[in-house]
């Protein structure tokens, strides 16, 4: 018996074989950087990681305020505060803060949710500190000027108006109205026109001073950073910072009953935009990780199983995805697609036969659970590769709570999930009786078809139902 | 900072690349064909982008579809078409890249034998789907086919879309795509790159293996047009919109040509983010627009730039266009401020290191070091294209601006709601989009 070299430098000679896909040898290890942790005298907590292959710094300042902080009648408060946060501080007009951010070459964004808002800039090394300065300006120190937020406003309600003629926005808005109602979570964060119309500067001041805080935000920084030098940055910038007349974390609300079936009408429309769901689980649920799994297979990845039944076999749709939007409360559970006019009721059809397959009649095969547990694990360093993703995982940590070891974690503990695992939660979690559906479409062509759904007669409801 | 890389032609003309970056352990794989829509002829459009669909639906030695296997060894995986190129890449755990060579090259050697009419009827269902999601149910969607058809001349390979048009995708047969595959789809009208987590000469021996046996076919000459605008073409059509908007267009230099890293700054100092002039006028100050962007669209035989503009409710098109020619005439006739010169140059720097970041996807580094081989025959030519934005001065911006967006040659479209003729810009014909 010879042995074959091992530690040279020559090549291997590969041999190839086309009777069967290669299959892949161990994984290299992979862990998530260590995340560093210190709080400001001011309740800011400052988290830190190093990731030092690129010059590059990302920061990212979260504040565990969203949409669903919005006050009763003031939908969309929240989403055009963080809008008022760059607009300028102190003598600083919105223009000059702007190209003050552009002479650090800044990738400067501004992101809402609804339990959320952020504000991230990304910078080469060398801008750090500037940046920062700039990040504590924007979040603790915005000027709020009357004017600005006159045409702030007015650009938000112009994008509004211009929101009703997107399908896909339309039904998105319109389905968290129907699953939500009048609950936290009943709005997207960009509100409404009517609301807006009311909504006031000193409405903005007393959000900004009442929920953006130093005690409810979290800032995070990875890249070629070190963790001493970003604390002190960090005191400079954000030492004066201080919480206001604190405001209460959002509660959760009762959700009303909505019709099986809704439609809005959009005539002459080529595709109908399906949304199919119910209020589902929190982020914070013991089923997370059989969820994750179930939902990869039946709608998460290209291969899930309504992706392969809707576009690989019927060819009625670009694609379709479902979810579980898992927040702080009870989140949405959604399949969404977009397909043909012409196959809207059978793709309605099609939709709530997978949905409730996957419960029971038809579970998952292990064949199935293989792929979606490999699929989820062996590629998850990927997530990791960039400052912004490292950046905007770490956030995710800070909204939810999580343990530092989450990530460390988050493979095995998907790798243990089990076929019943996957029946029990789904059954649990997703019930087909309570399932709402809501078609933007072509009423005068789909409608007909619609009776056979057994669903009732649809609901027709305004273009602004929301 | 750099992009380091090596290079290695096979004997079937093969070009690969390999970049070693162990920070994370993944592998790009990124694989570009020199073809595009604007190897397409009129009457038969969209076929390079339907054609990319079918490159994920099996191939003789694997005749399943190819997300299984790659999402079952941890891979993302996409493609994308465009009128110069199609790409497909794979972002992979190091310990899965042999599997997707094997599947790269048995598409690039092996598709014919798998491809079914069934497959193809269905992806041609797809492809229909997705070009009534992305552009005709879509708000000014189809601005797109309409100022292409009017920058370029009918036979010009930039005069359609990528997406294509929906009789040719209805009339496309069988025997088409298969001499297709035979033209465009082998090892010398190809380049691969492979970034990441791997082993030099562990890879290229890989890359060897599983892409030499493939026959090399006929080189592919390159594609050669002209075009040229002499007036102010003025055109509009209604649709499903709120708001009337404004496209000004202008043919300008190709890709990695001189002037378009000018065209590149320029259009950004005049319409992109708040800093630029045309946000500060329209939107900041003035407020007779919702929005206003610009681009310098560079491609492999031409460009063209473009300013689109939103008209605020209670404002025209027409104060628009003249705000716009304003200002671009003033960046002509102006030298650009130090501060203005000075941000474009630290943000392209910054733009390119984060660029360095990622080894995959769209846009990563092996889909950079592919777009300078398969354009330039240059693979190292990342450190020369920051250097064109580091060299562009006030003057040549200012020149370069003058010559190239003159009010006198250029399309301009509106897109006004149904029933409104009334509001598009003056003096402009009703277009035939779909």
């Amino acid at each position: 018996m010879s042995r074959s070299p091992s530690g040279s430098s020559a090549a291997r000679a590969f041999s190839i074989d086309r009777s069967r896909l290669p299959v892949p040898g161990p994984a290299r290890p992979f862990a998530f950087p260590a995340i560093e942790k210190s709080t400001l005298p001011n309740g800011l907590r400052v988290w830190t990681v190093s990731h030092p292959q690129v010059p590059v710094i990302a920061f990212d300042l979260l504040v565990r305020r969203g949409a669903s902080a919005d006050p009763p009648g003031k939908d969309g408060l929240a989403a055009l505060t963080a809008d008022m946060l760059d607009e300028g501080t102190g003598d600083r007009s919105a223009i000059a803060m702007h190209e003050a951010l552009a002479r650090l070459g800044a990738q400067f964004d501004t992101d809402i949710g609804s339990d959320a808002m952020s504000v991230s800039v990304t910078v080469l090394r060398r801008f750090a500190g500037p940046a920062l300065m700039l990040l504590a300006d924007v979040v603790a120190r915005p000027a709020l000027r009357d004017d600005d937020f006159t045409r702030v406003r007015q650009l938000r309600l112009h994008r509004l108006t211009q929101l009703r003629d997107m399908p896909g926005v339309v039904a998105d808005r319109a389905f968290l109205k129907l699953l939500y109602g009048p609950h936290p979570y009943g709005h997207s964060p960009i509100g409404t026109e009517s609301a807006l119309a009311g909504t006031t500067v000193d409405d903005v001041r007393a959000f900004h001073a009442a929920a953006v805080r130093p005690s409810v935000a979290t800032l995070i920084a990875v890249g070629d950073c070190d963790h001493g030098a970003v604390v002190a940055l960090a005191a400079e910038a954000f030492g004066d910072w201080r919480d206001g007349s604190a405001d209460a974390a959002t509660t959760d609300g009762v959700v009303p009953a909505a019709a099986a079936l809704n439609i809005i009408p959009r005539a002459k429309a080529p595709q109908s935009e399906l949304r199919i769901g119910h209020v589902a689980v929190p982020r914070d649920t013991p089923d997370y990780h059989p969820l994750v799994v179930a939902n990869t297979i039946l709608g998460g990845q290209f291969v899930s199983r309504i992706n392969l039944n809707l576009r690989e076999d019927k060819g009625f749709t670009y694609g379709a995805r479902t979810a579980f939007e898992f927040r702080r409360l009870p989140g949405p559970f959604v399949l969404q697609v977009s397909v043909q006019t012409t196959a809207t009721a059978r793709a309605i059809a099609e939709s709530i036969g997978e949905i409730a397959g996957i419960r029971g009649p038809r579970p998952v095969t292990s064949e199935e659970l293989a792929l979606g547990i490999a699929a989820l694990t062996r590629g998850y360093a990927r997530n990791f590769e960039t400052a912004e993703q490292i950046a905007r995982a770490a956030m995710q940590l800070a909204l939810f709570d999580l343990p530092d070891d989450y990530f460390a974690q988050f493979v095995p503990a998907v790798s243990r999930v089990t076929a019943e695992d996957v029946s029990r939660v789904m059954e649990r979690h997703v019930d087909p009786a309570r399932l709402t559906t809501l078609i933007v479409g072509d009423l005068d062509v789909v409608g007909a078809d619609l009776g056979a759904l057994g669903l009732g007669e649809p609901v027709v409801l305004p273009s602004d139902a929301f | 900072m750099t992009l380091s890389f090596t290079k290695h032609t096979l004997d079937n003309g093969l070009d690969v690349l390999l970049h070693e970056d162990h920070s994370c352990p993944i592998v790009a794989v990124n694989l570009w064909y020199h073809v595009g829509s604007k190897n397409e002829r009129p009457g038969h459009t969209g076929f390079a982008h339907l054609f990319e669909h079918l490159m994920f639906e099996g191939s003789q030695h694997h005749d399943r579809g190819y997300f299984a296997p790659l999402q079952g060894a941890g891979a993302t995986l996409n493609g994308s078409t465009n009128a110069d190129r199609t790409n497909y890449w794979e972002v992979v755990p190091s310990n899965a890249l042999e599997l997707a060579l094997w599947m790269e090259s048995d598409r690039m050697g092996y598709l014919l034998p798998a491809l079914t009419e069934a497959k193809f009827s269905n992806q041609r269902d797809v492809v229909l789907n997705e070009r009534r999601q992305n552009y005709e149910n879509r708000p000014y969607g189809l601005a797109p086919m309409a100022l292409l058809s009017a920058l370029f001349p009918d036979d010009h390979p930039y005069h359609w879309t990528t997406i294509g048009d929906v009789a040719d995708l209805h009339a496309v047969q069988l025997d088409e795509v298969q001499a297709f595959f035979r033209r465009y789809y082998h090892p010398a009208n190809a380049s691969l790159a492979l970034a990441g987590d791997i082993d030099m000469d562990d890879a290229l021996a890989m890359a060897r293996a599983y892409f030499e046996e493939l026959e090399p076919g006929d080189r592919v000459d390159p594609v050669d047009a002209a075009a040229s605008l002499s007036s102010d073409t003025r055109i509009f059509f209604e649709d499903r919109v709120e708001l009337p908007r404004l496209y000004l267009a202008w043919l300008t230099p190709a890709m990695f040509a001189p002037g378009d890293a000018d065209l590149d700054l320029g259009t950004d100092l005049l319409a992109n983010g708040k800093t630029s002039r045309l946000y500060k006028r329209l939107v900041f100050d003035e407020r007779i627009a919702t929005d206003v962007s610009a681009a310098q669209n560079s491609r492999e035989m031409a460009g063209y730039a473009q300013i689109t503009a939103t008209a605020a409710p209670g404002h025209t098109l027409g104060e628009l266009e003249t705000a716009i020619l304003e200002e671009v005439q003033r960046l002509a006739t102006e030298s650009p401020s130090d501060d203005e010169m000075e941000r474009g140059r630290v943000q392209a720097e910054s733009q390119f290191m984060f660029r360095l970041q990622t080894v995959g996807g769209f846009g990563g580094k092996s889909d950079q070091l592919n777009a300078y081989n398969v354009f330039l025959g240059d693979p190292a030519y990342f450190d020369r294209d920051l250097a064109r934005y580091q060299d562009v001065t006030a003057a040549s911006l200012q020149e370069a601006v003058a010559r190239y967006l003159p009010p006198s040659r250029r399309v301009t479209l509106s897109i006004v709601p149904h029933g409104r003729a009334a509001l598009a810009a003056p003096g402009s014909q009703q277009a035939e989009v779909s």
